[in-house]
């Protein structure tokens, strides 16, 4: 926990690399920062910070305005579920309500063995699969209670892990080179 | 002057646009709402503030206004004027918009104005009242939380009050530079937050305070203290440095309670530092004086003015009967009005006819350097072509200069070349030169281009930068636009290596400007009224005494008198018999802690005219105790020589008297006569007798151009004062209501005629020394041996002055007593960072605690300019008036 | 009418491995970019503007026409918005996880047209698989040359990135999209300026395309503009993906020729939406987007276009038609968009910070039974301040259009279901038993 590693102040230096102005870098640093611990520790606003060139008061603000970007510690696994219009028209509160009771906590909490959070999550642009959730941003859907048991079930046994990583991280797939181009092409207008 | 220039040089090209059906002509560029509020037609405003960029998000301005496709409601904070648009503020859309918008702040906004520090003098509790609906619509739950909560050690924040109009985030970032404080969340939970670990604690905070449209943002020194219908206020000048930021001071139940920054455009725009702000608490502090003291023998006791003044009168005379008025000598004076100043330089010089008076302790530089140097206003500097910054931390010194000039290198209308032995606030935004103390001259001729000086042990690199940026600059014939800040930033680099390289520079650039970075409040005006040796008031040499001031004043003294240092070692010498401190805390404030200690203790008679107990008050013989800020009128003299109006808004305590009263009881107890028995009749004499203040006067500083003041030395020339749209929110409280609803406070105009003689900024006799001291050979010091640092002595605004100190809010944010090293100098060392360890010169060894500092130069360390902490040493301890630079070893214990 | 307009963005969608380079090469990816590199920069927007592409993302604005307003400067950028977010709208998210090699050529192509001097792909960062495959592509296409220097032996260069967003529906909003992609809060810019294409990116000109529009481009080039043209009516050119969700039985995406096909056809065709669920009535159905007014049975047989959309007061928006049938309580309908609305607004704006949150209240409030009759007034009266008049489109009383588009679930579902809004009220209770 706490500061950037290494490994990852070095993915930092080649995130900002891929900008004209540093900043652009703070939210993809942002994402690296949680993919590193779950969540945003205090310490690792500060390193962007100092990386990008602004005050740890503009990173804490600019990363608040963001829904997947955390400030304080969640589970291991968080469930975002929808219920907006598509869903709410296929069962997403009964699903969200049955979620609660199965793992006994309220929306924005977070299971004692620090397991799973729940969170009520907008539009996830999968209203074909309604209602549908995401277990730290990977699709399941359509859910019932019984698949939503399922679900749990196998990301308490490890039988997802493959499909599920650690929350925080988003793409596996690292950029492969850093910016080539080299010219502008200013030509022509 | 200034003033005349700009509107005479203004291009009169113009549009017409139609505003509620009055055709007004504004300036292409110019917003609606500052177009409409000059035409009469105040627009309701929250987030727009004409010191800021528009935002255009609280929306309270909406307007109907023409367009392409028909009339729309568009910001009017936003939208610049064109050419035949057509704006209607009041048509029913316009006013539905409005209160729309009105209804929507509501929403959210708690009712709890009974209990707020706001309520009286709060837009949005006074739009509501014009113009809102009787009772709500609003039967929902509104937002809550926490009530306020410290998000710095100045301010508070409520955030159930906020209505987001982003002033102060705005403020924060675009005018302060440090955005210690951002929005964090979004939607209706937003709000606005430092960073966890990161108070707000800017020297500027106050100011978000102030433009605060509503009562989220509350300042602790004034919580809770008045009702704004309770308050009784007077325009006035700040007297916590010498930038003469223009205020409002305002009372309540005969205390002051608060201070507000009031818009002028050649100085502080509307801005304060918190010092300026909150240093007013220091007036009723405990440690004031309210009678005077007298010591018989073991020890100060409370005693009258008759008896003290009979004392004084009796030490005078007796000393002026043995030993002649060279034993005489008055130190200090910074503190003073003009006036105030100008009858203890009469007393001093015509009546005692001693000349070793100093304003300055010191800790500043050569009068004639000061006085003789070509001067430049902050307008003129924010706009020069380049501004170097000699060995000087603005934001420190001189807070709301800083603000001035780092908001125009953001906006690229001037470039900064910081010449400085650390770095700096300006630094970010500057070209840089470090260098070790005592090469500040050697630097500032290289950087001008001067081939013949030695470039051994400077950075080439930055001294190449520095140049070309110089050179590349366009300066015109003889260095025109050049502007050049100069001051005592680092104590441990001498006067003199200041003002080599200040009077080099004006040799290199004879057009050139200065700026002065002398920071006590009053010490412009007090070197300006003759309170430094050989000089006159109105910026003239004793050679130079014109008739009336010889008929006016009498014979001067015979010799040329000694400045303050000259004077300590006279005293210490045992020459001094009588010693004047004016408000100076000689054993606090000299630079040199040890030479003032001797000096004081060999002084038979030390008389302090003071406010406040301090420690060179406890070892005088006779204590008088005068009015201070607020306490007194008269006129003071800025950075600038800009003399504006100092107002007394309370009654002083106990017995004190104005300063001007005690120099002129004084005079006529040793059987003389000052000649004035007015104020008024000081500043008629002033007028008259000081050149650079011809026609200067009281009623010209309290007429209608006094907003801005007036530079000297002025010519017979008409003031053309045109006030600015001011920003109704923040300015003066209790007329809150009035001016949000009609009719509107607009603008002044005001005219004065001003009868003065275009006389020079300075004297020829001036300006010969000045030369004189260019044209000698730079002083440098010598450089040291690679055991030893060089110690840069550096003053925070949250010092242990007097002023800092008596204030309760900002006598806990001193910075913490240590010394600053280069990490891997502490490596060599053996010391961490955090421990102690000693530093030694020839004199002495102090203990102190480091901290690491990566970005000193590794032969350079770094001390606050502190006399004493808690009975141990302090910096001014290991100064030596006589040496150039302050050489020390280090030592692990 | 269904036409037998053939597939141009979701051809590849028949392979599991759609997403592969290996598939794209094999069924014609990059030809239309290479094809480009061989045409000067004005052919290729020629053929653009001769298709009459609108753009994908909501606003319907003529692509060819934004590209054209670009400033003249020596460095400008192509930002691709895929940040879909707007409820009911999953058709980006299709295209990034399912062929994301298409979006990178068209983007590829657009950049070559306008002369950019980098391509920023803003993807939502919620796609966790999309950013994946997106990246992949990316640097799959580095490695066969198709980005970077000398692309394809020619003389164009050009560098591209994939940039995640991270959860804030406003960034789609093009202005916030590039507040966002500069590090800040996505708070909408206030115009003017009004078009990024003047002052975008870092102040740079700056084209911002949707996902979907960028993907049509490798097929406008291998085919021409006029092809493209051909389809669809009137200035509803080409095909376009729409995403169809609610009470319907076969929820998903179709791509289908603009103008020609009909909402009837959307929902109910047997190949399509194949009807309301458990065979019940259709109540209203939203055309466009969350932020479109609804429509009822009686807007059924509207062509998918654009123009006749607006004419009938809503609009197509971002091409996704969510179905509501006779037991869907409207005023929880209209309450959850509220809701959604509510927490999106980024805060700037007075009216639409505070009323989304009180039109919110008042919604949940009569829903649960605890609503007035004054109400409805008041819903309307406040949604009049958001929106002035409550014209279509809107007027607005805030910077962007976030704020004018709360009202129209109100005020369209109070014009439609003043009875059901008095149901709650008079009976204390949500006659729908909250469905």
């Amino acid at each position: 926990m706490a500061h950037l590693n290494s490994e990852n102040l070095e993915r930092a230096t080649r995130l900002i690399a891929l900008y004209p102005k540093d900043r652009s870098a703070l939210i993809p640093l942002c994402h690296l920062a949680q993919s590193q611990d779950g969540f945003l520790t205090e310490e690792a606003i500060q390193d962007i910070a100092e990386l990008v060139g602004v005050t740890p008061a503009e990173v804490y603000g600019t990363a608040t305005f963001y829904d997947m970007l955390h400030t304080e510690p969640v589970g291991k696994y968080v469930f975002a579920m929808c219920t907006n219009i598509a869903c709410l028209l296929n069962g997403a509160f009964e699903l969200l309500e049955h979620a609660q009771h199965r793992l006994g906590v309220h929306v924005g909490q977070t299971t004692k063995d620090g397991m799973f959070t729940i969170e009520e999550a907008e539009c996830l642009a999968a209203c074909d699969t309604a209602p549908c959730i995401q277990v730290n941003h990977r699709f399941f859907g359509p859910l019932a209670a019984e698949s939503f048991d399922a679900l749990v079930g196998d990301l308490e046994s490890g039988r997802l892990d493959d499909v599920v990583p650690p929350h925080g991280v988003l793409s596996r797939v690292e950029r492969s080179v850093g910016l080539v181009a080299d010219t502008e092409n200013e030509v022509a207008r | 002057m200034t003033e005349l220039d700009m509107s005479t040089q203004e291009t009169p090209v113009t549009v017409s646009v139609t505003i509620d059906g009055n055709v007004v002509q504004a300036r292409p560029g110019e917003l609606i709402i500052e177009v409409a509020e000059r035409a009469g037609v105040f627009i309701p405003r929250f987030c727009y503030h004409p010191r800021m960029e528009p935002v255009g998000v609280c929306r309270m301005c909406l307007v109907e206004v023409s367009g392409p496709r028909g009339f729309s409601l568009q910001p009017s904070c936003y939208l610049h004027v064109a050419e035949g648009q057509e704006v209607i503020t009041n048509s029913p859309k316009a006013r539905k918009a409005q209160e729309g918008v009105l209804e929507f702040l509501l929403v959210n906004h708690p009712l709890d104005c009974p209990v707020c520090d706001k309520g009286g003098e709060c837009p949005l509790q006074d739009q509501t009242m014009a113009h809102g609906p009787g009772e709500t619509r609003f039967i929902e739950q509104k937002r809550h939380w926490p009530k306020p909560i410290d998000i710095g050690p100045l301010v508070s924040l409520d955030r159930e009050r906020c209505i987001q109009c982003a002033r102060c985030t705005r403020f924060a970032s675009e005018v302060a530079g440090e955005a210690l404080i951002d929005f964090a969340f979004r939607s209706s939970e937003i709000e606005v937050a430092p960073f966890a670990l990161e108070p707000f604690s800017s020297y500027f905070a106050g100011n978000t305070v102030q433009i605060c449209p509503v009562g989220a943002l509350t300042a602790p020194p004034y919580r809770f203290k008045s009702r704004p219908w309770d308050l009784e206020q007077a325009e006035s000048t700040c007297e916590g440095c010498a930038v003469g930021c223009r205020t409002v001071a305002q009372s309540s139940a005969g205390a002051l309670v608060r201070y507000l920054g009031v818009d002028v455009d050649g100085v502080n725009q509307s801005w304060l530092c918190d010092k300026g702000r909150y240093g007013f608490e220091a007036v009723h502090a405990s440690n004031r004086l309210s009678l005077p003291l007298l010591n018989r023998g073991e020890e100060l006791e409370e005693s009258t003015w008759h008896d003290a003044l009979l004392a004084v009168s009796d030490s005078v005379q007796e000393a002026l009967r043995e030993y002649g008025p060279s034993s005489i000598a008055f130190i200090g004076g910074a503190r003073l009005t003009n006036e105030d100043a100008f009858a203890f330089a009469k007393l001093a010089k015509a009546v005692i006819g001693t000349d070793s008076v100093d304003a300055q302790l010191g800790d500043g530089l050569p009068a004639e350097l000061v006085l003789g140097l070509p001067r430049a206003t902050i307008n003129e500097a924010v706009k020069a072509k380049v501004v170097i910054v000699l060995n000087q931390d603005l934001r420190e010194e001189l807070p709301v200069l800083f603000l001035r000039l780092r908001r125009s290198v953001v906006e690229k209308s001037t470039a900064v070349i910081d010449c400085s032995s650390v770095t700096t606030s300006l630094s970010k935004y500057a070209t840089s030169v470090r260098y070790v103390p005592g090469d500040l001259a050697r630097v500032v001729a290289l950087i001008s281009g001067e081939s013949n000086v030695d470039a051994l042990g400077l950075d080439q690199d930055q001294i190449e930068l520095a140049k070309m940026r110089l050179s590349a600059a366009g300066l015109g014939d003889g260095g025109e636009g050049l502007v050049i800040v100069c001051g005592r930033g680092d104590l441990g680099e001498s006067a003199s290596i200041v003002a080599s390289a200040a009077a080099t520079l004006h040799r290199l650039f004879p057009k050139a400007r200065f700026l002065s970075a002398l920071r006590r409040a009053n010490v412009h005006g007090a070197l300006d009224m003759g309170l430094a040796p050989g000089m006159l008031p109105g910026r003239v040499t004793f050679e130079e005494r014109s008739d009336a001031l010889v008929r006016a004043w009498g014979p001067m003294p015979a010799e040329r008198g000694s400045d303050a240092i000259g004077t300590l070692e006279a005293a210490a010498q045992g020459k001094i018999k009588v010693l004047f401190t004016l408000g100076a805390d000689v054993l606090s404030d000299v630079p040199d802690r040890d030479l003032a200690k001797r000096a004081l203790a060999k002084v038979p008679t030390v008389i302090a005219i003071a406010t406040h107990h301090d420690s060179t008050t406890s070892a005088a013989t006779v204590v008088l105790p005068v009015a201070g800020e607020g306490e007194r009128s008269g006129t003071v003299t800025n950075i600038e020589g800009r003399v504006a109006p100092t107002t007394q808004k309370i009654v002083p305590p106990g017995v004190s008297w104005p300063a001007w009263m005690v120099a002129a009881e004084i005079a006529r107890k040793i059987g003389s006569d000052l000649g004035f028995e007015s104020l008024f009749e000081i500043s008629e004499e002033i007028a008259a007798l000081a050149p650079a203040y011809h026609g200067v006067n009281l009623g010209l500083a309290n007429s209608d151009a006094r907003r801005e003041g007036v530079v000297v030395p002025v010519g017979p020339v008409a003031i053309d004062i045109r006030s600015r749209p001011l920003d109704p929110i923040a300015t003066p409280g209790i007329s809150s209501v009035e001016e949000q609803g009609a009719p509107i406070r607009l603008g002044k105009t005001a005219r004065a005629t001003l009868a003065g003689d275009a006389g020079l900024e300075s004297s020829g006799g001036l300006q010969r020394l000045v030369r004189a001291l260019g044209a000698a050979p730079l002083v440098v010091a010598p450089r040291a041996d690679s055991y030893t640092y060089r110690l840069s002595i550096r003053r925070t605004l949250y010092d242990q002055g007097t002023l800092v100190q008596s204030s309760s809010s900002l006598a806990p944010l001193r910075a913490p007593f240590a010394l600053r090293v280069h990490p891997q100098e502490l490596a060599r060392l053996g010391v961490k960072d955090g421990e102690e360890l000693m530093i030694r010169t020839s004199r002495l060894a102090i203990r102190v605690n480091v901290i690491a500092d990566a970005d000193l130069a590794r032969q350079v360390v770094v001390l606050g300019a502190r006399a004493e902490e808690a009975g141990t040493f302090g910096a001014f301890d290991l100064i030596d008036a006589q040496e150039l630079v302050v050489d020390v070893r280090l030592e692990s214990i | 009418m269904i036409t037998n307009a053939a597939p141009i963005v979701t051809r590849r969608m028949g392979y599991e491995d759609s997403h592969k380079l290996s598939r794209y090469l094999e069924t014609g990816g990059y030809d239309g970019f290479k094809k480009a590199l061989t045409m000067s920069r004005e052919d290729v927007a020629d053929q653009v503007n001769r298709a009459s592409l609108l753009g994908r993302g909501g606003a319907g604005f003529p692509a060819g026409r934004k590209w054209s307003m670009l400033r003249s400067a020596t460095t400008s950028y192509l930002v691709i918005n895929g940040d879909e977010s707007e409820p009911a709208t999953f058709k980006d998210h299709l295209l990034v996880e399912r062929d994301p090699h298409q979006i990178i050529e068209g983007a590829l192509i657009c950049a070559y047209a306008i002369g950019a001097s980098q391509i920023f792909i803003f993807c939502r960062g919620e796609f966790a698989l999309g950013l994946e495959r997106l990246q992949q592509a990316c640097n799959e296409a580095y490695e066969i040359g198709a980005i970077g220097k000398s692309i394809f032996g020619s003389s164009f260069s050009i560098d591209l990135v994939i940039h995640p967003g991270a959860g804030a529906y406003i960034c789609g909003e093009e202005t916030a999209l590039l507040e966002s992609l500069e590090g800040k809060r996505g708070f909408p810019r206030i115009k003017p300026p009004f078009f990024p294409a003047v002052q975008g990116l870092y102040g740079a000109p700056t084209v911002v395309n949707n996902i979907e529009t960028m993907s049509n481009l490798p097929w406008i080039v291998l085919n021409g503009g006029d092809a493209f043209a051909a389809l669809g009516e009137g200035s509803s050119t080409g095909t376009r993906l729409f995403a169809l969700s609610g009470r319907v039985n076969r929820p998903g995406w179709y791509e289908l020729e603009m103008s020609k096909t009909t909402f009837r056809d959307l929902i109910f065709d047997p190949t399509l939406g194949a009807g309301v669920k458990e065979g019940r009535a259709l109540k209203a159905f939203i055309p466009g987007g969350v932020s479109a007014p609804w429509f009822g049975p009686g807007e059924l047989d509207l062509g998918l276009d654009q123009d006749a959309v607006g004419k009938a007061g809503s609009m197509l928006g971002s091409g996704s038609v969510v179905v509501m049938d006779e037991s869907t309580c409207v005023v929880r309908a209209a309450w959850r968009i509220t809701r959604f609305f509510s927490r999106e607004s980024c805060g700037q704006c007075t009216p639409c910070r505070e009323g989304g949150g009180w039109l919110e209240q008042i919604l949940r409030r009569i829903e649960e039974g605890k609503g007035r009759e004054t109400d409805l007034d008041l819903l309307m009266d406040v949604c009049d301040n958001l929106a002035p008049g409550l014209t279509w489109p809107p007027q607005q009383t805030t910077i962007c259009v976030l704020g004018p588009s709360i009202p129209s679930s109100i005020a369209s579902s109070i014009r439609m279901f003043r009875d059901e809004y008095h149901a709650h009220i008079r009976e204390g209770r949500c006659p729908m038993g909250s469905r």
